[in-house]
């Protein structure tokens, strides 16, 4: 469509039209596409050198209207280091991280529709939500494997990073914020753990919780927060929710917008070793 | 007119004066003789080096003796002659050139980037960010339609499964459980551990990236990954009811993600 247009689009051109006026249906088709594409409506969306104004022709100047047209896109920069895009360097092992996040994100918004965080109701919903819901077990599936996964994945763009020497100056700041971000990721992991509500997350919990009660000086403290109460039960349950689906997430994309801002500032990823 | 710093006007006018020229901006004080050197006015051209540019466009091309050649008004070939060992100031056209300022060396700045090996994002980037989710995707499609995830019984306050694990990757921390205190096991350590990740820029202080060069930092770090990744997997699939340790194949595998 965008190749025709941009061949036929001044009207009588080359194409269908026998040259008395009457046109085939391939020339009209192109008419009306480019009354859209000028149309304020069009024009209104798309900005100024937008691939989807003028059609897309391989250019250096459409190369980077492609990134900096796009909002998504747009965490990129125009251009990379030629060794930056070579998958043997990273491995996708940031990149994976962010997509399983995203994953994670979507999935999770499908299973809030149909949990409720009390411990009359939270196993039962599990249950519901596997055996009735479409699609439900899938979509459960995928995000408890993918929670794993981007542990795994998060872990080893660490990994990565240390054996590149990707953390020495200037990217010091960036190596600590994404320590925070394998701290999040393990406590947004532990967070969900508890959900189901079944035998495995309340001991697996259990036991989590035991060992920060022995916080030195203020252990019991950190404790009944974090159960909300002196043992695990339905507070314990709508508060881990909360910090499951809402706060945690919360503090992990301010710290993801800083950890990819920073390594764009630091001037990309580190040299080729 | 460009000012000319202070001590590059005085060192002409010492110049000036050892070669014995009139020395601008001053009463004709040097030995120049019969020279009706421009003395008065900054902005003119000295006479003699009129003349002797003069002398260059038209007669030849080499000494500037040879220069003061019967071209030139017979007053300016003089004085040509008389000033021969001042260096030559013929420029590419004959014309006169004039010293304007002297730049030391390195003090203009580089401003252009040092070059590098650069490529577009689109297509060469985004092409493998695009395979890689695909990849990633599928797999994970294709996983979730296989293995379902555990759901166990309801959560049950009076029956404690044996053995109670933690998710797998605090199967570490529950693993040094079994010999610490739990204070030192469930906080110092992870507590430093975290803490000496995030000191890890600032603690080594070995500029070069290259692996030859950071074989302490490497097998430091790979020593505490492997022990680490050690402790989960005894964790994981070595123990048994009652945390005990046990063999996989022995006993079979107590062990849910």
């Amino acid at each position: 469509m965008a190749r025709r247009l941009t061949r036929n689009g001044n009207g009588n051109g080359d194409g269908n039209g026998d040259g008395n006026g009457h046109r085939g249906p391939g020339e009209r088709l192109a008419e009306v596409g480019e009354k859209v594409r000028s149309s304020q409506a069009w024009t209104s969306i798309f900005r100024p050198g937008s691939i989807f104004r003028k059609g897309y022709t391989d250019s250096p100047r459409n190369r980077s209207y492609v990134i900096m047209n796009s909002l998504l896109y747009h965490l990129h920069p125009v251009k990379v280091k030629r060794h930056a895009v070579k998958v043997s360097y990273t491995l996708c092992l940031g990149g994976l991280s962010f997509f399983l996040f995203i994953i994670l994100t979507i999935t999770g918004i499908f299973l809030m529709f149909f949990y409720r965080p009390t411990a009359a109701q939270a196993w039962n919903d599990l249950q519901t939500l596997e055996t009735s819901v479409t699609f439900g077990l899938l979509v459960r599936n995928m995000h408890r494997w993918a929670a794993h996964l981007m542990v795994i994945s998060v872990f080893l763009h660490m990994s990565r990073v240390f054996y590149h020497g990707a953390y020495k100056p200037p990217r010091e700041f960036n190596w600590v914020i994404g320590v925070v971000l394998l701290t999040l990721t393990l406590l947004l992991s532990f967070t969900g753990y508890l959900l189901p509500w079944d035998q495995l997350a309340l001991w697996a919990v259990t036991v989590g919780t035991n060992m920060m009660g022995y916080t030195p000086v203020f252990g019991s403290q950190v404790k009944f927060v974090l159960l909300g109460g002196t043992e695990i039960g339905t507070d314990t349950l709508l508060r881990w929710y909360v910090l499951h689906v809402l706060m945690l997430p919360f503090v992990i994309v301010i710290f993801m917008a800083v950890h990819f801002w920073r390594v764009r500032k630091d001037g990309g990823l580190s040299g080729p070793l | 007119m460009t000012e000319v710093p202070e001590h590059l006007l005085r060192r002409s006018k010492e110049r000036r004066a050892a070669l014995g020229l009139p020395v601008p901006g001053e009463p004709d004080a040097g030995g120049g003789g019969g020279e009706a050197a421009a003395g008065g006015d900054p902005d003119k051209i000295p006479a003699h080096l009129l003349a002797r540019s003069q002398a260059a466009g038209e007669g030849g091309d080499t000494s500037p003796a040879a220069t003061a050649s019967p071209a030139g008004t017979e007053k300016a070939a003089a004085t040509a002659v008389a000033t021969a060992p001042a260096p030559t100031a013929k420029g590419p056209e004959g014309h006169t050139q004039r010293l304007l300022t002297v730049v030391k060396a390195g003090s203009i700045q580089d401003v252009r980037a040092t070059p590098t090996d650069k490529v577009h994002v689109w297509p060469h980037l985004l092409i493998g960010e695009f395979v890689a989710c695909m990849a990633m995707s599928a797999f994970l499609l294709v996983f979730s339609a296989l293995v379902n995830a555990p759901l166990l019984a309801a959560a049950n306050y009076n029956f404690t499964p044996n053995p109670s694990k933690a998710p797998w990757y605090f199967l570490g921390l529950q693993e040094l459980l079994t010999m610490f205190h739990p204070m030192i096991a469930g906080v110092t350590i992870p507590g430093i551990g975290i803490f000496a990740l995030m000191l890890a820029p600032f603690s080594d202080r070995n500029p070069s990236t290259k692996p030859e060069d950071r074989k302490f930092a490497i097998a430091l770090m790979t020593l505490f990954l492997m022990f680490w990744a050690v402790l989960v997997i005894i964790g994981c699939f070595f123990r048994g009811p009652g945390f005990n340790f046990t063999f996989p194949w022995k006993d079979g595998v107590f062990f849910d993600l």
